[in-house]
Protein backbone atom coordinates (compact mmCIF):
# COMPACT_ATOMS: atom_id res chain seq x y z
CA UNK A 1 0.00 0.00 0.00
CA UNK A 2 2.51 2.42 0.92
CA UNK A 3 4.87 1.25 -1.73
CA UNK A 4 2.29 1.83 -4.58
CA UNK A 5 1.36 5.23 -3.22
CA UNK A 6 5.33 6.42 -3.07
CA UNK A 7 5.15 5.14 -6.91
CA UNK A 8 1.98 6.92 -7.57
CA UNK A 9 3.68 9.66 -6.45
CA UNK A 10 6.82 10.11 -7.80
CA UNK A 11 5.45 9.65 -11.20
CA UNK A 12 3.20 12.51 -10.49
CA UNK A 13 6.49 14.51 -9.63
CA UNK A 14 7.90 14.57 -12.81
CA UNK A 15 4.44 15.89 -14.80
CA UNK A 16 3.69 18.09 -12.14
CA UNK A 17 6.87 19.61 -11.81
CA UNK A 18 7.38 19.94 -15.31
CA UNK A 19 3.90 21.80 -15.83
CA UNK A 20 4.86 24.31 -12.96
CA UNK A 21 8.52 24.90 -14.74
CA UNK A 22 6.13 25.20 -18.13
CA UNK A 23 3.79 27.27 -16.63
CA UNK A 24 6.13 29.40 -15.42
CA UNK A 25 8.05 29.98 -17.65
CA UNK A 26 5.33 30.79 -20.32
CA UNK A 27 4.37 34.31 -18.19
CA UNK A 28 7.19 36.88 -18.64
CA UNK A 29 7.01 37.89 -15.58
CA UNK A 30 7.35 34.81 -13.74
CA UNK A 31 10.09 34.33 -16.23
CA UNK A 32 11.95 37.32 -15.38
CA UNK A 33 11.81 37.36 -11.36
CA UNK A 34 12.37 33.49 -11.98
CA UNK A 35 16.01 34.88 -13.38
CA UNK A 36 16.75 37.34 -11.02
CA UNK A 37 16.49 34.90 -8.16
CA UNK A 38 17.98 32.27 -9.59
CA UNK A 39 20.99 34.19 -10.87
CA UNK A 40 19.93 33.01 -14.24
CA UNK A 41 21.72 29.64 -13.54
CA UNK A 42 20.80 27.50 -11.65
CA UNK A 43 18.87 24.71 -12.89
CA UNK A 44 14.87 24.91 -12.42
CA UNK A 45 15.23 21.35 -10.94
CA UNK A 46 16.70 23.15 -8.02
CA UNK A 47 14.21 25.46 -7.05
CA UNK A 48 10.93 23.75 -7.28
CA UNK A 49 9.97 21.93 -4.25
CA UNK A 50 9.97 17.87 -4.60
CA UNK A 51 7.11 15.90 -3.62
CA UNK A 52 3.86 14.96 -4.63
CA UNK A 53 1.53 17.41 -5.90
CA UNK A 54 -2.13 16.41 -6.05
CA UNK A 55 -3.16 19.99 -6.03
CA UNK A 56 -4.16 20.59 -9.67
CA UNK A 57 -6.74 23.21 -10.10
CA UNK A 58 -5.12 25.80 -11.33
CA UNK A 59 -5.73 26.52 -15.01
CA UNK A 60 -2.11 26.97 -17.35
CA UNK A 61 -3.49 30.93 -17.37
CA UNK A 62 -3.51 31.25 -13.96
CA UNK A 63 -0.27 32.51 -12.04
CA UNK A 64 -1.59 32.05 -8.95
CA UNK A 65 -1.01 28.27 -7.95
CA UNK A 66 -4.41 27.31 -5.66
CA UNK A 67 -4.57 27.43 -2.13
CA UNK A 68 -3.10 24.68 0.30
CA UNK A 69 -5.00 23.81 3.60
CA UNK A 70 -2.97 22.29 6.11
CA UNK A 71 -5.79 20.97 7.90
CA UNK A 72 -6.55 19.82 11.41
CA UNK A 73 -5.84 17.56 14.50
CA UNK A 74 -1.98 16.23 14.27
CA UNK A 75 -2.03 15.61 10.62
CA UNK A 76 -2.30 19.62 10.37
CA UNK A 77 0.32 19.89 12.56
CA UNK A 78 2.28 17.58 10.61
CA UNK A 79 1.35 19.22 7.59
CA UNK A 80 2.49 22.47 9.10
CA UNK A 81 6.04 21.46 9.75
CA UNK A 82 6.53 20.18 6.45
CA UNK A 83 5.50 23.28 4.53
CA UNK A 84 8.22 24.82 6.61
CA UNK A 85 10.30 22.30 6.02
CA UNK A 86 9.78 21.86 2.21
CA UNK A 87 10.31 25.83 2.29
CA UNK A 88 13.50 25.37 4.02
CA UNK A 89 14.91 22.76 2.05
CA UNK A 90 13.95 24.50 -1.28
CA UNK A 91 16.13 27.65 -0.46
CA UNK A 92 19.39 25.58 0.82
CA UNK A 93 18.93 22.91 -1.99
CA UNK A 94 18.96 26.54 -4.78
CA UNK A 95 22.07 28.27 -2.35
CA UNK A 96 24.26 25.24 -2.61
CA UNK A 97 23.48 24.88 -6.79
CA UNK A 98 24.26 28.25 -7.65
CA UNK A 99 26.75 28.45 -9.65
CA UNK A 100 28.96 31.01 -8.20
CA UNK A 101 28.52 29.23 -4.54
CA UNK A 102 31.94 28.96 -4.14
CA UNK A 103 32.77 32.96 -4.89
CA UNK A 104 29.74 33.94 -2.72
CA UNK A 105 31.28 31.44 0.57
CA UNK A 106 35.14 31.37 0.12
CA UNK A 107 35.69 29.69 3.19
CA UNK A 108 34.99 25.65 2.53
CA UNK A 109 34.01 25.06 6.16
CA UNK A 110 31.33 27.48 5.51
CA UNK A 111 30.39 25.71 1.86
CA UNK A 112 30.08 22.89 4.05
CA UNK A 113 27.70 24.03 6.68
CA UNK A 114 25.45 25.15 4.09
CA UNK A 115 25.74 22.15 2.63
CA UNK A 116 24.99 19.58 5.57
CA UNK A 117 21.90 22.11 6.28
CA UNK A 118 20.31 21.55 3.55
CA UNK A 119 20.99 17.95 3.72
CA UNK A 120 19.49 18.21 7.07
CA UNK A 121 16.26 19.63 5.62
CA UNK A 122 15.62 17.44 3.19
CA UNK A 123 16.29 14.87 5.36
CA UNK A 124 13.33 17.04 7.59
CA UNK A 125 11.03 17.27 4.34
CA UNK A 126 11.11 13.92 3.17
CA UNK A 127 10.20 12.67 6.97
CA UNK A 128 6.99 14.26 7.21
CA UNK A 129 6.43 13.10 3.60
CA UNK A 130 6.62 9.88 4.66
CA UNK A 131 5.51 9.93 8.30
CA UNK A 132 2.05 11.80 6.24
CA UNK A 133 1.84 9.71 3.86
CA UNK A 134 1.70 6.77 6.19
CA UNK A 135 -0.89 8.29 8.55
CA UNK A 136 -2.90 9.91 6.66
CA UNK A 137 -1.99 9.80 2.83
CA UNK A 138 -4.65 11.50 1.59
CA UNK A 139 -4.86 14.47 4.06
CA UNK A 140 -0.78 15.62 3.02
CA UNK A 141 -0.55 18.83 1.31
CA UNK A 142 1.49 19.06 -2.14
CA UNK A 143 4.63 20.19 -2.67
CA UNK A 144 4.81 24.06 -2.66
CA UNK A 145 6.40 26.63 -4.86
CA UNK A 146 8.75 28.56 -3.33
CA UNK A 147 8.66 32.46 -4.04
CA UNK A 148 12.20 34.18 -2.94
CA UNK A 149 12.68 38.00 -3.04
CA UNK A 150 14.99 39.56 -6.02
CA UNK A 151 18.00 39.58 -4.94
CA UNK A 152 18.08 36.86 -1.88
CA UNK A 153 20.97 35.30 -3.63
CA UNK A 154 22.61 37.90 -4.93
CA UNK A 155 25.30 38.00 -1.73
CA UNK A 156 26.78 36.18 1.12
CA UNK A 157 24.86 38.81 3.63
CA UNK A 158 21.80 38.18 1.68
CA UNK A 159 21.52 34.69 1.70
CA UNK A 160 22.60 34.39 5.35
CA UNK A 161 19.92 36.92 6.17
CA UNK A 162 17.00 34.98 4.60
CA UNK A 163 18.74 31.85 6.48
CA UNK A 164 18.72 33.79 9.82
CA UNK A 165 14.95 34.46 8.94
CA UNK A 166 14.27 30.84 7.74
CA UNK A 167 15.86 28.88 10.81
CA UNK A 168 14.95 31.43 13.76
CA UNK A 169 11.24 31.38 12.41
CA UNK A 170 11.03 27.36 12.33
CA UNK A 171 12.36 27.58 15.96
CA UNK A 172 9.95 29.51 16.91
CA UNK A 173 7.33 27.45 14.87
CA UNK A 174 8.02 23.70 16.61
CA UNK A 175 8.39 25.64 20.35
CA UNK A 176 4.76 27.04 19.69
CA UNK A 177 3.58 24.15 18.04
CA UNK A 178 4.54 21.31 20.43
CA UNK A 179 1.87 21.69 22.87
CA UNK A 180 -0.25 21.51 19.66
CA UNK A 181 0.70 17.79 19.14
CA UNK A 182 -1.53 15.56 21.27
CA UNK A 183 0.71 12.61 19.69
CA UNK A 184 3.86 11.71 22.28
CA UNK A 185 5.86 10.05 19.15
CA UNK A 186 4.97 13.35 17.07
CA UNK A 187 5.56 15.53 19.84
CA UNK A 188 9.42 13.73 20.27
CA UNK A 189 10.13 13.84 16.87
CA UNK A 190 9.27 17.99 16.74
CA UNK A 191 11.79 17.96 19.66
CA UNK A 192 14.40 15.92 17.74
CA UNK A 193 14.11 18.44 14.55
CA UNK A 194 13.87 21.57 16.71
CA UNK A 195 17.24 21.51 18.53
CA UNK A 196 18.86 20.85 15.12
CA UNK A 197 17.32 23.27 14.06
CA UNK A 198 17.94 25.58 16.76
CA UNK A 199 21.83 24.39 16.05
CA UNK A 200 21.23 26.12 12.18
CA UNK A 201 20.14 29.32 14.15
CA UNK A 202 23.20 29.57 16.18
CA UNK A 203 25.53 28.55 13.25
CA UNK A 204 23.94 31.04 10.88
CA UNK A 205 23.71 33.84 13.51
CA UNK A 206 27.60 33.26 14.42
CA UNK A 207 28.35 33.05 10.34
CA UNK A 208 26.79 36.91 9.91
CA UNK A 209 28.11 38.06 13.49
CA UNK A 210 30.24 35.92 15.46
CA UNK A 211 29.09 35.69 19.49
CA UNK A 212 24.96 36.30 18.34
CA UNK A 213 24.22 32.68 18.52
CA UNK A 214 21.67 33.26 21.09
CA UNK A 215 21.41 37.17 21.51
CA UNK A 216 20.35 39.87 20.42
CA UNK A 217 16.95 41.11 18.11
CA UNK A 218 15.14 38.66 17.27
CA UNK A 219 14.04 40.10 13.80
CA UNK A 220 11.06 37.27 12.95
CA UNK A 221 9.12 39.63 16.22
CA UNK A 222 10.12 42.07 18.38
CA UNK A 223 11.99 41.58 21.27
CA UNK A 224 15.40 39.45 21.39
CA UNK A 225 16.31 35.91 20.40
CA UNK A 226 16.06 35.08 24.15
CA UNK A 227 14.03 36.75 26.29
CA UNK A 228 15.31 38.43 30.23
CA UNK A 229 14.05 34.45 31.72
CA UNK A 230 16.30 33.01 29.53
CA UNK A 231 13.34 31.40 26.80
CA UNK A 232 13.44 31.02 22.86
CA UNK A 233 11.05 32.44 20.67
CA UNK A 234 8.09 30.72 20.37
CA UNK A 235 5.56 31.90 17.87
CA UNK A 236 1.75 30.72 16.70
CA UNK A 237 1.04 28.64 13.34
CA UNK A 238 -0.93 32.36 12.61
CA UNK A 239 2.28 34.27 13.19
CA UNK A 240 4.31 32.00 11.21
CA UNK A 241 2.79 31.42 8.99
CA UNK A 242 2.21 34.79 8.32
CA UNK A 243 5.72 35.50 8.43
CA UNK A 244 6.24 32.23 6.20
CA UNK A 245 3.31 33.08 3.30
CA UNK A 246 5.63 35.60 1.03
CA UNK A 247 8.17 33.34 0.40
CA UNK A 248 5.55 30.98 -0.68
CA UNK A 249 3.51 31.18 -4.19
CA UNK A 250 0.79 28.85 -2.90
CA UNK A 251 -1.83 30.95 -0.26
CA UNK A 252 -1.78 28.30 2.91
CA UNK A 253 -4.22 27.83 4.99
CA UNK A 254 -3.78 27.05 9.07
CA UNK A 255 -7.05 28.06 9.67
CA UNK A 256 -8.13 24.52 10.92
CA UNK A 257 -4.69 24.13 12.90
CA UNK A 258 -5.29 23.30 16.75
CA UNK A 259 -4.74 26.26 18.50
CA UNK A 260 -4.08 24.68 21.98
CA UNK B 1 -18.19 17.68 41.89
CA UNK B 2 -18.24 14.11 40.43
CA UNK B 3 -14.68 12.23 41.26
CA UNK B 4 -15.73 10.13 39.49
CA UNK B 5 -16.55 11.06 36.06
CA UNK B 6 -13.29 13.52 36.44
CA UNK B 7 -10.91 9.74 36.70
CA UNK B 8 -13.18 8.92 33.33
CA UNK B 9 -11.56 12.00 32.24
CA UNK B 10 -8.27 11.35 33.04
CA UNK B 11 -8.92 8.09 31.98
CA UNK B 12 -8.64 9.20 28.34
CA UNK B 13 -5.06 10.68 28.52
CA UNK B 14 -3.77 8.03 30.97
CA UNK B 15 -5.57 4.94 30.48
CA UNK B 16 -3.26 3.82 34.01
CA UNK B 17 -5.20 6.36 35.76
CA UNK B 18 -7.23 3.70 38.02
CA UNK B 19 -4.01 1.37 38.17
CA UNK B 20 -1.98 4.12 39.60
CA UNK B 21 -4.61 4.58 42.25
CA UNK B 22 -5.38 1.31 43.14
CA UNK B 23 -2.10 0.13 44.61
CA UNK B 24 -2.67 3.51 47.22
CA UNK B 25 -6.08 2.02 48.27
CA UNK B 26 -5.01 3.53 51.61
CA UNK B 27 -5.29 6.77 50.42
CA UNK B 28 -8.49 6.44 48.75
CA UNK B 29 -9.80 4.51 52.36
CA UNK B 30 -8.41 7.86 54.21
CA UNK B 31 -9.94 9.99 51.26
CA UNK B 32 -13.34 7.66 52.02
CA UNK B 33 -13.29 8.95 55.76
CA UNK B 34 -12.42 12.27 55.21
CA UNK B 35 -15.41 12.69 52.62
CA UNK B 36 -17.82 12.51 54.91
CA UNK B 37 -16.44 15.14 57.64
CA UNK B 38 -15.13 17.59 55.13
CA UNK B 39 -17.58 20.38 53.98
CA UNK B 40 -17.78 20.54 49.96
CA UNK B 41 -15.44 22.76 48.99
CA UNK B 42 -12.92 21.02 50.94
CA UNK B 43 -13.00 18.15 48.90
CA UNK B 44 -11.11 19.15 45.56
CA UNK B 45 -8.10 19.69 47.44
CA UNK B 46 -7.98 16.49 48.98
CA UNK B 47 -8.86 15.02 45.76
CA UNK B 48 -5.49 17.13 43.89
CA UNK B 49 -3.51 16.08 46.63
CA UNK B 50 -4.64 12.42 46.29
CA UNK B 51 -3.76 12.53 42.24
CA UNK B 52 -0.59 14.31 43.02
CA UNK B 53 0.61 11.40 45.38
CA UNK B 54 -0.66 9.07 42.24
CA UNK B 55 1.86 11.12 39.91
CA UNK B 56 4.27 11.67 42.18
CA UNK B 57 5.36 8.06 42.85
CA UNK B 58 8.27 7.49 40.20
CA UNK B 59 6.76 4.78 37.78
CA UNK B 60 7.33 4.97 34.20
CA UNK B 61 5.98 9.22 34.00
CA UNK B 62 7.39 11.64 36.15
CA UNK B 63 5.40 13.95 37.69
CA UNK B 64 5.47 17.69 36.53
CA UNK B 65 7.31 18.81 39.48
CA UNK B 66 9.86 15.90 39.12
CA UNK B 67 11.17 16.56 35.61
CA UNK B 68 10.99 20.34 36.42
CA UNK B 69 13.30 19.26 39.85
CA UNK B 70 15.56 17.51 37.51
CA UNK B 71 15.80 20.10 34.84
CA UNK B 72 16.48 22.54 37.73
CA UNK B 73 19.34 20.23 39.35
CA UNK B 74 20.93 20.13 35.66
CA UNK B 75 20.53 24.15 35.11
CA UNK B 76 21.96 24.72 38.43
CA UNK B 77 25.43 22.52 36.85
CA UNK B 78 25.47 24.45 34.16
CA UNK B 79 25.08 28.29 36.11
CA UNK B 80 27.35 27.02 38.97
CA UNK B 81 30.04 26.03 35.90
CA UNK B 82 29.57 29.19 33.79
CA UNK B 83 30.33 31.34 36.23
CA UNK B 84 33.20 29.90 37.34
CA UNK B 85 34.32 29.76 33.86
CA UNK B 86 33.46 32.93 32.69
CA UNK B 87 35.35 34.70 35.74
CA UNK B 88 38.65 32.69 34.57
CA UNK B 89 41.10 34.54 32.06
CA UNK B 90 42.03 31.49 30.11
CA UNK B 91 40.48 32.60 27.25
CA UNK B 92 42.56 33.03 23.90
CA UNK B 93 40.05 36.25 22.62
CA UNK B 94 37.48 38.51 24.19
CA UNK B 95 34.75 36.84 22.02
CA UNK B 96 35.10 33.45 24.07
CA UNK B 97 34.92 35.40 27.50
CA UNK B 98 32.34 37.33 26.64
CA UNK B 99 30.35 33.95 25.19
CA UNK B 100 30.82 32.55 27.92
CA UNK B 101 29.22 35.31 30.35
CA UNK B 102 26.28 35.39 28.06
CA UNK B 103 25.51 31.54 28.25
CA UNK B 104 26.37 31.87 31.99
CA UNK B 105 23.21 34.39 32.29
CA UNK B 106 21.04 32.51 30.20
CA UNK B 107 22.01 29.88 32.49
CA UNK B 108 20.52 31.98 35.50
CA UNK B 109 17.46 32.69 34.28
CA UNK B 110 16.51 29.16 33.53
CA UNK B 111 17.61 28.58 36.96
CA UNK B 112 15.15 31.42 38.44
CA UNK B 113 12.26 30.40 35.67
CA UNK B 114 12.54 26.91 36.85
CA UNK B 115 12.44 28.07 40.29
CA UNK B 116 9.16 30.07 40.12
CA UNK B 117 7.54 27.34 38.17
CA UNK B 118 7.93 24.84 40.89
CA UNK B 119 6.79 27.25 43.31
CA UNK B 120 3.40 27.62 41.21
CA UNK B 121 2.83 24.54 41.00
CA UNK B 122 2.46 24.61 45.11
CA UNK B 123 3.80 22.20 47.82
CA UNK B 124 7.29 21.99 48.54
CA UNK B 125 9.55 25.03 48.33
CA UNK B 126 12.58 24.29 44.90
CA UNK B 127 15.59 22.20 46.20
CA UNK B 128 18.48 24.89 46.54
CA UNK B 129 22.01 24.64 44.55
CA UNK B 130 25.24 25.75 45.56
CA UNK B 131 28.78 25.68 44.41
CA UNK B 132 29.47 23.46 46.64
CA UNK B 133 27.30 21.00 45.43
CA UNK B 134 29.07 20.00 42.42
CA UNK B 135 32.50 17.88 42.25
CA UNK B 136 34.42 20.46 39.04
CA UNK B 137 36.99 17.70 39.09
CA UNK B 138 34.01 15.05 37.80
CA UNK B 139 35.63 12.56 40.43
CA UNK B 140 38.98 12.99 39.89
CA UNK B 141 38.72 12.58 36.07
CA UNK B 142 39.25 15.66 35.23
CA UNK B 143 42.07 16.72 37.74
CA UNK B 144 42.39 20.65 38.21
CA UNK B 145 42.00 21.31 34.43
CA UNK B 146 38.35 22.01 34.33
CA UNK B 147 38.99 26.20 35.41
CA UNK B 148 42.46 26.21 34.19
CA UNK B 149 42.84 24.29 30.76
CA UNK B 150 40.70 25.98 28.08
CA UNK B 151 40.26 23.00 25.76
CA UNK B 152 39.06 21.03 28.74
CA UNK B 153 36.79 23.64 30.24
CA UNK B 154 35.33 24.18 26.36
CA UNK B 155 34.96 20.46 25.97
CA UNK B 156 32.97 20.42 29.79
CA UNK B 157 31.11 22.97 28.43
CA UNK B 158 29.78 21.06 25.39
CA UNK B 159 29.31 17.87 27.34
CA UNK B 160 26.85 19.96 29.69
CA UNK B 161 25.25 21.61 26.68
CA UNK B 162 24.57 18.26 24.48
CA UNK B 163 23.35 16.76 27.74
CA UNK B 164 20.95 19.31 28.90
CA UNK B 165 19.48 19.28 24.96
CA UNK B 166 18.77 15.90 25.27
CA UNK B 167 17.52 15.33 28.76
CA UNK B 168 14.74 18.21 27.52
CA UNK B 169 14.37 16.23 24.86
CA UNK B 170 13.38 13.26 26.91
CA UNK B 171 11.52 14.79 29.39
CA UNK B 172 9.09 16.65 26.78
CA UNK B 173 6.43 13.85 26.25
CA UNK B 174 6.13 13.73 29.93
CA UNK B 175 4.82 17.41 29.84
CA UNK B 176 2.18 16.93 27.46
CA UNK B 177 -0.48 17.53 29.66
CA UNK B 178 0.71 21.00 30.86
CA UNK B 179 1.03 23.10 28.11
CA UNK B 180 2.48 26.12 29.60
CA UNK B 181 5.06 24.09 31.20
CA UNK B 182 5.62 22.25 27.93
CA UNK B 183 5.94 25.21 26.10
CA UNK B 184 8.69 27.08 28.16
CA UNK B 185 10.71 23.60 28.58
CA UNK B 186 10.88 23.72 24.62
CA UNK B 187 11.96 27.35 24.72
CA UNK B 188 15.14 26.55 27.05
CA UNK B 189 15.64 23.49 25.19
CA UNK B 190 16.65 25.50 21.78
CA UNK B 191 18.19 28.15 23.92
CA UNK B 192 20.35 25.23 24.82
CA UNK B 193 21.18 24.01 21.39
CA UNK B 194 21.89 27.01 20.23
CA UNK B 195 24.64 27.10 23.03
CA UNK B 196 25.75 23.67 22.20
CA UNK B 197 26.26 24.29 18.59
CA UNK B 198 28.40 27.86 19.58
CA UNK B 199 30.57 25.99 21.89
CA UNK B 200 31.32 23.30 19.48
CA UNK B 201 32.53 26.35 17.13
CA UNK B 202 34.52 27.75 19.80
CA UNK B 203 36.01 24.26 20.32
CA UNK B 204 36.41 24.04 16.50
CA UNK B 205 38.22 27.43 16.15
CA UNK B 206 40.25 27.41 18.93
CA UNK B 207 44.11 27.42 18.94
CA UNK B 208 44.75 23.61 17.91
CA UNK B 209 41.40 23.04 17.55
CA UNK B 210 39.02 19.86 16.87
CA UNK B 211 39.28 19.92 13.59
CA UNK B 212 35.82 19.62 11.43
CA UNK B 213 33.96 19.70 14.30
CA UNK B 214 30.51 20.63 13.51
CA UNK B 215 27.77 22.48 14.75
CA UNK B 216 25.36 19.68 14.78
CA UNK B 217 26.28 15.90 16.45
CA UNK B 218 27.59 13.64 13.54
CA UNK B 219 26.52 9.46 14.50
CA UNK B 220 27.99 9.30 18.15
CA UNK B 221 30.96 11.28 17.43
CA UNK B 222 32.14 12.68 21.04
CA UNK B 223 33.95 15.32 19.21
CA UNK B 224 37.44 14.87 20.96
CA UNK B 225 36.12 14.85 24.49
CA UNK B 226 37.13 12.35 27.02
CA UNK B 227 35.77 8.50 26.51
CA UNK B 228 34.41 8.62 29.84
CA UNK B 229 31.84 10.58 28.06
CA UNK B 230 30.60 8.64 25.46
CA UNK B 231 26.98 8.23 27.15
CA UNK B 232 26.40 11.91 26.03
CA UNK B 233 26.39 10.69 22.58
CA UNK B 234 25.55 7.14 22.37
CA UNK B 235 21.90 6.62 20.28
CA UNK B 236 22.74 10.09 18.41
CA UNK B 237 23.68 7.87 15.01
CA UNK B 238 19.52 6.53 14.56
CA UNK B 239 19.36 6.99 11.00
CA UNK B 240 15.37 5.61 11.51
CA UNK B 241 12.48 7.63 12.79
CA UNK B 242 9.44 6.63 13.79
CA UNK B 243 9.81 3.92 11.36
CA UNK B 244 10.87 6.20 8.69
CA UNK B 245 14.31 5.26 6.83
CA UNK B 246 16.01 8.87 6.93
CA UNK B 247 18.81 7.71 4.33
CA UNK B 248 18.10 7.64 0.72
CA UNK B 249 18.48 9.89 -2.27
CA UNK B 250 15.63 12.57 -2.73
CA UNK B 251 15.58 15.36 -5.71
CA UNK B 252 19.28 13.55 -6.65
CA UNK B 253 20.55 14.90 -3.07
CA UNK B 254 22.07 11.91 -1.34
CA UNK B 255 21.27 11.56 2.42
CA UNK B 256 24.08 9.51 3.95
CA UNK B 257 24.04 8.17 7.90
CA UNK B 258 25.84 11.22 8.69
CA UNK B 259 23.65 13.69 7.52
CA UNK B 260 20.41 11.59 8.52
CA UNK B 261 21.98 11.04 12.10
CA UNK B 262 22.84 15.02 11.78
CA UNK B 263 19.22 16.08 11.19
CA UNK B 264 17.62 14.61 14.04
CA UNK B 265 18.92 15.06 17.82
CA UNK B 266 18.09 12.53 20.18
CA UNK B 267 16.27 11.92 23.96
CA UNK B 268 17.91 10.93 26.80
CA UNK B 269 16.15 9.09 29.93
CA UNK B 270 16.78 10.97 33.49
CA UNK B 271 18.51 7.63 34.30
CA UNK B 272 20.42 7.94 31.33
CA UNK B 273 21.21 12.07 32.21
CA UNK B 274 21.93 11.09 36.03
CA UNK B 275 24.33 9.15 35.33
CA UNK B 276 25.97 11.13 33.12
CA UNK B 277 26.34 14.18 35.40
CA UNK B 278 26.76 11.55 38.43
CA UNK B 279 30.72 12.45 38.51
CA UNK B 280 29.66 16.13 38.82
CA UNK B 281 27.41 15.92 41.79
CA UNK B 282 29.77 16.36 45.00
Amino acid sequence: MFTLNFKTMAKNLNSDSEQQVLQAWKNPLNRRSFLRYTGAGVAASAILLTGCDDDDDSTVTDNMPGAVNLGSGDVGVLNYAYALEQLEAAFYTAVVALPNFSTLFTSATERQVLTDIRNHEIAHREFFKAAITGAAASQIIPSLTPNLPANALSSRASILNLAKTFEDLGVAAYNGAGKLITNPTYLGIAGKIVSVEARHAAEIRDMIENGTFASGAAGITAGNIVDANGLDVALTPTQVLAAAQPFIRETINGNNLPTN
Amino acid sequence: MNIFHILKEIEKVDENVFDRLDPRRAVFKHFGGFGKKLVAAAVPLAFGSMLNKAYGQSGTTPSVREVLEFALKLENLEYYFYKRAADTNIFPTPAGKTAFGVIRDHEEDHVNFLRTAITGLGGAAPTSYTDANFDWTADGLLGNNTFTDYPTMLAVAQAFEDTGVRAYKGAAPALISNNDVLQAALQIHSVEARHAAHLRRMRRDMPSGVANLKPWITMKDRGGIPPEFQGIYDGEEAVSQASVTITGTFGGVAIDANAASEAFDEPLTVAQVNAIVAPFLA
